[in-house]
C-alpha cells in the first residue's frame, strides 16, 4: 500500500476534509472512489467501456487497498459471486456495461430481494444487435424495476462522489439495498475532467454486517429455519402473502432511502432557473448537453430552465411535480432509443401532454445542443398552432 | 459459531417451536457426531416436504449428519427439489437462483476467509444434477479451475425432477423422459472424471445405500477443500416420482443399477490430498 489510510466518519471524508483538484478520467475516478471506500473485495469481467476502471481496481488490490480481487468467468457469475461475498458480510464492488448487464440480469432482483448493500457501477453502452460499444443507456430502462437504487452521474465529479455516497446510502440499516451508479460510457469513463478529491489517506469506516437488517450467512448467529412455509413456490395463501410482503418491504426500503439521498446528494434532482415556463429535463450526460442548449436559448431570450435528475430509483416524483407545476413545456433529451426517462416523467406529471419525449440519440452519437434547441422550437410551434 | 448465543431467552420457551427447542437441547454442534449416532440427537433437517422414497432426501440427511463442523458450515444450494427442503435445514443456507451456486460459493468462501482469518468456515455446495452438470456447469468447472476452497456435492437423480421429470445431462442414454420423447440421445455426463481433470483434489461417487462410506467421502471432501483444493462428491439419489417406481424400492433400485454396472462408487484423490487426509486420519486414530 503506497498510503497508510485512516478510517474516518463519512461526513469528514465527504464534506469536511479539504479537497484538491485532479485532472482524471471517469475510470480513474472509480479507482479514486474505491480507494477511499474501504472495500473488501472486487470481482471483474472485462467489457468496453468498463474494463479500464476494473484494471485500476486490480492495481488497488495489488497495492493492498483491497483484500481480494479476481477475474471471473462471465457477468452472471460475477454478480452471483459478488452476491455470495456480500452474503458472507463483505463490502464489495464490481462494474459492467451493456451486454454484461443483460447477461447478469437475473442477479439484480436477487441482490435487492436479499437486501444487500452491493455497489455496482454501470458504464452504459449499446446492446446488440446491431452491435455497438458506444455510449447509450438503454440498459437503465431495463433495470428500473429490479429493486436496486439507481443514481445517474452527469460527469466525472458526480461519478466519484456518487460511488462513495452509494456505500453510505446502501448500508443504512433502514435501506440496505444495492445501489447502481450509472454513467454514459466513454463520455464519462474516457474523458478527463478536473475533479475535486478528498485526501487519499482517509477512508470510510469498515462495513459492519451486524447492522444488516437480515442475518449474514456466516453461522455466527443461531441457525433457524428460514421459514416454516417457504417463500418459495408453495401454493398457499400464507406463502403468497409472505412473498408479497417481502417485496413490499424492498420497495419501502427504497422509499426510506430518499432522506439519505437528500442528505448526501443534496436532493434527488437539481433545478436551474426554477421559474421558467420551458424545461429541459434530463439525466446523465444529456444534462450537460441540455446545459449547453440552455445557454443559447437564454441568449435568444427564451424562458428556459434545466432539471437534472440524479436519482432514477427512487424517482423524484414530488420534486418533479413541484419543479414543473407552472411549466408549459418539458423536453426530455435521452441517450437511448426507448425513451425510458420520458416515460417515467410522463407517468409522474399531470397534464403530461406538456412532455416531449425527445430528442433521442443512440448508436454512439452525441446529442448536439442544436437538436435540443430545435426540439423546443418545434414543440413551441406545435403548441402555438394548437392555440 | 459461538454456542453460548444459541439458547432460548428465559420465559420464551413456550412460544418457541418444538423442533427449535429440541435443537437447542440435543443439537449436533461441536460434538463430533456422525451417521452412526443418527437417532440419538436432533437432525439438522426437519419435516422436509420431499416425496416419499425420495433418494435426495435420504442423501441430504446423510450429508448433514456427515459434516465435520456443522457449527461452522454454510451451505449454498440451487433451485430444484432440494431447495424445498433447505428452508427446513438448521444451518445458514443460501438459495440464490438456478445454476449459480458455485459462483455464489466462491464469493462467500472468500468473504468468510477475510472476515474469519483464524477460523475454518466450510462452504459446501449441494445442488441437483441439472444445476451442476447442465445450467451451472461453466461456473462449477470455473470454480474448480480457480482452485476455490469449496466442496461441491451433486444430488444426482438423473433428471430435472422439480420441473416434472425432464431429461438432464446426467440421465442415462436411451431413457424416455419429458423433453426426450424418443429417449436420451447421448450418454450420462462423466462428471467425476471432469472434476478430476478440472482441478479437484478429491472426487467421489457414492449413494445413500452405503451410508458409512458416504459419510467418509463427504468428510474427506470437506476436509480436502479446507487445505488442499476443491472437491466433488456425486451422490446417486434415484427419484421414484419421475422414474415411476415404488417409494420403498429406492435403495433396491440403487443396488440393481449397481449390479447392472450402470452405477459405480468411485474415489479419485490427488497425492497431495492423500497425504493430507492420511495425516488427519492418522491423527484421529492416535486420539
Ligand atoms: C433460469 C432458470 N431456468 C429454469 C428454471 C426451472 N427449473 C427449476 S428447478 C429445475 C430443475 C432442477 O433440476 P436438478 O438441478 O436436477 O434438481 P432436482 O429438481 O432434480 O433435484 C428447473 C429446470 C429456473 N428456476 N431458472
Ligand atoms: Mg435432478
Amino acid at each position: 500500500m503506497d498510503r497508510v489510510q485512516r478510517p474516518v466518519e463519512a461526513s469528514q471524508l465527504l464534506f469536511e476534509s479539504e479537497r484538491a483538484p485532479a485532472f482524471i478520467t471517469g475510470s480513474e475516478a472509480v479507482m479514486e472512489a474505491i480507494k477511499r471506500a474501504n472495500v473488501d473485495m472486487a470481482i471483474a469481467y472485462p467489457i468496453t467501456p468498463q474494463s479500464e476502471s476494473m484494471h485500476l481496481i486490480g492495481d488497488l488490490y495489488a497495492k493492498g487497498y483491497l483484500k481480494d480481487y479476481y477475474r471471473a468467468e462471465n457477468e452472471f457469475a460475477v454478480m452471483a459471486a459478488i452476491h455470495g461475498a456480500s452474503l458472507g458480510g463483505g463490502r464489495v464492488f464490481t462494474a459492467t456495461s451493456g451486454p454484461g448487464t443483460l447477461r447478469a440480469m437475473e442477479m439484480f432482483p436477487v441482490w435487492a430481494g436479499s437486501r444487500q448493500p452491493i455497489v455496482c457501477a454501470f458504464m452504459c453502452r449499446g446492446v446488440s444487435l446491431p452491435p455497438s460499444i458506444q455510449p447509450e443507456n438503454i440498459e437503465m430502462g431495463m433495470l428500473l424495476d429490479t429493486g436496486m437504487l439507481m443514481l445517474h452521474a452527469e460527469n466525472v465529479q458526480d461519478f466519484f462522489d456518487m460511488l462513495l455516497k452509494a456505500y453510505l446510502i446502501a448500508e443504512k440499516p433502514d435501506v440496505h439495498l444495492p445501489v447502481g451508479v450509472f454513467v454514459d460510457g466513454f463520455f464519462v469513463t474516457h474523458t478527463r475532467e478536473t475533479v475535486m478529491l478528498p485526501p487519499d489517506d482517509l477512508k470510510l469506516l469498515p462495513y459492519d454486517p451486524e447492522n444488516s437488517p437480515v442475518p449474514v450467512f456466516d453461522m455466527e448467529t443461531p441457525p433457524m429455519r428460514i421459514t416454516r412455509d417457504p417463500l418459495l413456490n408453495k401454493s398457499n395463501f400464507i406463502s403468497y402473502a409472505a412473498n408479497a410482503s417481502w417485496h413490499q418491504e424492498v420497495l419501502a426500503a427504497a422509499e426510506r432511502a430518499r432522506k439519505h439521498l437528500a442528505q448526501y446528494l443534496g436532493g434527488l434532482l437539481e433545478v436551474e432557473n426554477p421559474n421558467a415556463k420551458i424545461f429541459i429535463a434530463a439525466s446523465g450526460t444529456a444534462v450537460s448537453q441540455g446545459r449547453e442548449a440552455l445557454k443559447d436559448l437564454l441568449d435568444a431570450g427564451l424562458d428556459v430552465g434545466l432539471i437534472k435528475i440524479k436519482s432514477i430509483r427512487p424517482f423524484p416524483v414530488n420534486e418533479l411535480q413541484e419543479a414543473t407545476k407552472n411549466a408549459e413545456l418539458i423536453v426530455v433529451p435521452e441517450f437511448n432509443a426507448g425513451g425510458w426517462l420520458a416515460k417515467e416523467i410522463k407517468a409522474t406529471l399531470n397534464e403530461n401532454n406538456r412532455v416531449v419525449a425527445g430528442p433521442r440519440v443512440f448508436g454512439g452519437m452525441t446529442i448536439p445542443k442544436e437538436l435540443i434547441i430545435s426540439e423546443i422550437h418545434n414543440a413551441l410551434n406545435r403548441q402555438n398552432q394548437r392555440l | 459459531m459461538n454456542k453460548s448465543i444459541f439458547k432460548i431467552t428465559p420465559c420464551f420457551e413456550d412460544i418457541m417451536p418444538d423442533e427449535y427447542k429440541e435443537l437447542v437441547e440435543s443439537d449436533p454442534f461441536g460434538k463430533g457426531l456422525g451417521v452412526s449416532q443418527l437417532g440419538t440427537y436432533k437432525e439438522l433437517l426437519e419435516e422436509h416436504p420431499l416425496c416419499a422414497g425420495c433418494g435426495l432426501a435420504l442423501s441430504l440427511r446423510l450429508i448433514l449428519a456427515s459434516l465435520p463442523n456443522p457449527e461452522d458450515t454454510v451451505i449454498v444450494g440451487s433451485t430444484g427439489c432440494s431447495a424445498l427442503a433447505f428452508p427446513q435445514v438448521a444451518l445458514h443456507n443460501i438459495h440464490s437462483v438456478f445454476g449459480n451456486q458455485n459462483a455464489v460459493a466462491s464469493g462467500l468462501k472468500r468473504a468468510l476467509k477475510l472476515r474469519f482469518p483464524d477460523k475454518v468456515k466450510d462452504v459446501v455446495v449441494i445442488a441437483g444434477d441439472g444445476a451442476t452438470a447442465d445450467i451451472g456447469l461453466d461456473m462449477v468447472m470455473q470454480s474448480w479451475f480457480r482452485c476455490e476452497n469449496i466442496t461441491t456435492i451433486m444430488l444426482d437423480n438423473e433428471a430435472y425432477a422439480n420441473t416434472g421429470g425432464q431429461e438432464s445431462g446426467m440421465s442415462p442414454q436411451g431413457t424416455v423422459l419429458n423433453m426426450a420423447p424418443k429417449g436420451k440421445k447421448f450418454p450420462k455426463i462423466s462428471m467425476p472424471e471432469i472434476a478430476r481433470e478440472s482441478g479437484c483434489a478429491y472426487v467421489a461417487a457414492i449413494s445413500p445405500a452405503q451410508p458409512k462410506r458416504l459419510e467418509k467421502m463427504v468428510r474427506r471432501a470437506i476436509l480436502t477443500a479446507r487445505e488442499v483444493g476443491p472437491s466433488y462428491v456425486q451422490i446417486f439419489s434415484p427419484c421414484p416420482t419421475n422414474y415411476k417406481f415404488k417409494p420403498q424400492e429406492m435403495v433396491a433400485r440403487i443396488k440393481q443399477r449397481e449390479k447392472e454396472g450402470f452405477f459405480k462408487s468411485k474415489e479419485y484423490i490427488t497425492t497431495e490430498a492423500q497425504e493430507y487426509l492420511a495425516g488427519l486420519e492418522e491423527g484421529k486414530k492416535d486420539e
